[in-house]
């Protein structure tokens, strides 16, 4: 199988601090990965690198074939993120803000786009609402529908789940096994092994910017994944 | 970088500078004869023209690394950027203090808006602010591209402020310090362009010194 | 082409949708300039004959001052909710962003000159409106400096921690030829002459902006890009 997302390589320093340490990492179509590690591991700034929004200190990461050093443009076209920060500008309203950048993504018939996307996250009443008058849980939804505006190929979600009620990340999962059988290849980075289990079918572990661990979830049992997690976290 | 090659380049250029600037010392205090109106004053000359020159010839370096640092991204590049402004920023400083104590029994002022002087000010300015950037800037790298973009944006402005104040003072006419003009004593001439070497040695020595400072510094920064 | 235009407009437009929505900053900013113009005019005698000649040096202080506050919210928007990075993510051309946000500040900017400009020629009782076609081609000139160079600058003055104090530190310097060609030029007009009279500081206006609108299109994705 041909992969989709492909890292080789890759370090990062920031001044004296190294982010990450010689990370690979191969995903095939429709793959989902989680990424578990604790806060600081280097999970954001592996993310960015995928994403083109930092330049790795050394290797290569090749999206759909494309290398970052190569073609930014085209990779962001196959690229969508969903951070926890929610990228929507307040003051315009829900409509105006995915107009917005279905624009800049080039997307063609954008009208029907902006539609389709209001109703599949329940938020056409409020399409012509404030963005900055939104709860979290509706600004995640339409964060969600402002990544996936061009369908990307590719979805990155970096922790997806920080801030919401359960009520608002059982719907998150729900969208994300939404996503997973529209064949969308997914990497979310999370601290939560319970929820990051749900959805994944292959698991890596970073800690200190290495990979320490990378399975398919078949190769895994449930039970072990915490003990797993513990051991593979503690500072070498 | 900083090894025994630089050592040798070092020692080598110690040598040409002392050299140099003690013949022109020779040239500015012995040689040259006392100008006729001015009087022993008019010796500070040699020290602020070869200032000036250096001052410019530091910020070219500076527009000149900045292009290079942004294509290339090598660290290096910045490094002597950043080294250079603060050499030029020393010797504009010292073209700005040594031009009004030069012209102030002519101008009988402290501080006249010559259109020379005027525009070392503005270049004054503009440097600082280049060096602003640097340690304000909360990311490393990011401060350093801007101080980059800055640099070369600073450079080419500095004709077009010239030319400004150039007009600008046209309009307003006023006696312009012009004692320099009309035949400048060939020993006097070759005074000046002594110095103006010897400055230039002082120069390349102090910039070597000043990388393998911030080198020395990123070495030690890395390794900790 | 018609792709590129369509991107740098849907920026200007949204800027402009969000700016509109709120008049938080220009609302301020025009109440701000008034207020300089009434401050300086306590600097001289009421009705003091010189008051000609130095009316284009206030206006323009005026207005670069009402610029700076102006261009230190170019880049703010981008930073609530961190949307400089769903910006980057796009796949649009870093030139582009640094476009749309120049020619966001220009229109920015003149809607503050139209609102206040009239205010300015009752409160120093110069007529100005004989000579606004000629005026206007200066105000473009200019505007279009402050707003090429400053925007720029705003993006480097954006990531420092000082950022109100940082612009003007970084901005005025450079732009002592565009004051200086800004008010004389002015001047010239508010005296009745024309446009061969004042061709050299118009052609230096114009060298100013060509290069500086030029340089930072052309290294802007150096600033903008981590």
């Amino acid at each position: 199988m041909d992969s989709v997302i492909e890292v080789k390589q890759v370090s990062k320093y920031f001044g004296k601090k190294v982010a990450l340490n010689n990370v690979n990492l191969s995903l095939c179509n429709s793959e989902s990965l989680t990424l578990f590690g604790p806060n600081g591991a280097g999970k954001s700034t592996l993310l960015k690198i995928m994403s083109t929004l930092l330049h790795p200190s050394a290797g290569d990461v090749t999206i759909c074939g494309i290398s970052i050093h190569d073609d930014k443009p085209s990779i962001r076209k196959y690229i969508g993120i969903i951070s926890h920060d929610s990228f929507l500008y307040g003051n315009l309203t829900a409509e105006e803000n995915l107009f917005f950048y279905g624009k800049l993504y080039g997307v063609k018939n954008l009208k029907n786009r902006v539609d389709e996307l209001l109703e599949k996250f329940n938020l056409t009443i409020h399409r012509d609402t404030l963005v900055r008058t939104f709860s979290r849980g509706m600004s995640q939804r339409l964060a969600i529908a402002r990544a996936i505006i061009h369908d990307p190929a590719i979805i990155f979600l970096d922790e997806p789940y920080t801030g919401l009620d359960p009520q608002a990340s059982d719907s998150l999962t729900n969208i994300l096994f939404g996503f997973h059988q529209d064949k969308k290849t997914m990497i979310i980075t999370t601290h939560d092994l319970e929820k990051g289990w749900t959805t994944a079918t292959k698991i890596a572990i970073l800690a200190c910017g290495e990979i320490r661990l990378l399975e398919d979830k078949s190769n895994i049992k449930k039970e072990n994944i915490s003990e797993i997690y513990l051991n593979c976290i503690k500072t070498k | 970088m900083v090894n025994k090659y630089f050592y040798r380049t070092y020692l080598f250029l110690l040598g040409i500078t002392f050299l140099m600037i003690e013949a022109s010392l020779y040239y500015i205090f012995i040689l040259a004869p006392v100008e006729e109106t001015m009087g022993i004053i008019q010796k500070i000359f040699y020290f602020h023209v070869a200032s000036a020159w250096l001052s410019f010839f530091a910020f070219f370096v500076v527009f000149v690394s900045s292009i290079i640092f942004l294509w290339k991204k090598e660290k290096i590049w910045d490094i002597i950027a950043r080294s250079s402004a603060e050499i030029g920023l020393i010797f504009c400083t010292i073209v700005l203090i040594t031009g009004p104590i030069w012209a102030r029994p002519i101008w009988n002022a402290w501080w006249s808006w010559d259109a020379r002087l005027t525009t070392t000010l503005i270049l004054w300015m503009i440097y600082m602010a280049y060096i602003f950037i640097r340690p304000f800037t909360e990311n490393e790298i990011k401060g350093a591209k801007a101080a980059a973009v800055f640099g070369i944006i600073g450079f080419l402005d500095v004709p077009i402020v010239y030319m400004s104040i150039r007009w600008w003072r046209t309009i307003h006419p006023q006696a312009v310090l012009n004692s320099k003009s009309g035949g400048l004593d060939p020993v006097m001439l070759k005074t000046l362009f002594i110095s103006i070497i010897g400055f230039t040695f002082l120069y390349l020595l102090v910039i070597i010194l000043n990388v393998s400072i911030y080198l020395v510094k990123d070495e030690i920064e890395n390794r900790s | 082409m018609k792709n590129y235009f369509e991107i740098v407009w849907a920026i200007i437009n949204k800027d402009l949708i969000s700016e509109l929505r709120t008049k938080e900053t220009i609302s301020s900013i025009i109440i701000f300039t008034v207020l300089v113009f009434v401050i300086f005019n306590f600097t001289f005698e009421p009705g003091a004959s010189y008051i000609n000649e130095i009316a284009p040096g206030i206006l323009w202080v005026a207005y670069i001052f009402a610029s700076v506050l102006g261009l230190n919210r170019t880049f703010l928007p981008e930073r609530e909710n961190n949307c400089i990075s769903g910006l980057m993510l796009t796949p649009i051309d870093r030139g582009a962003i640094y476009l749309a946000k120049m020619l966001g500040n220009i229109i920015f900017i003149f809607i503050v000159v139209g609102l206040s400009l009239p205010i300015f020629t009752i409160f120093y009782n110069i007529n100005i409106f004989p000579f606004l076609p000629k005026l206007l081609l200066v105000f473009f000139l200019s505007i279009a400096g402050i707003a090429g160079l400053g925007t720029a600058l705003s993006a480097m003055a954006v990531n420092t921690k000082t950022r109100e104090i940082m612009l003007p530190i970084l901005l005025f310097p450079l732009m002592v030829p565009l004051i200086l060609a800004a008010v004389k030029t002015t001047g010239s007009i508010l005296q009745g002459k024309s446009f061969s009279e004042i061709s050299g500081w118009l052609k230096l206006l114009t060298a100013f902006d060509i290069i500086f609108i030029t340089v930072p299109y052309l290294t802007f994705e150096y600033l903008i890009e981590e």
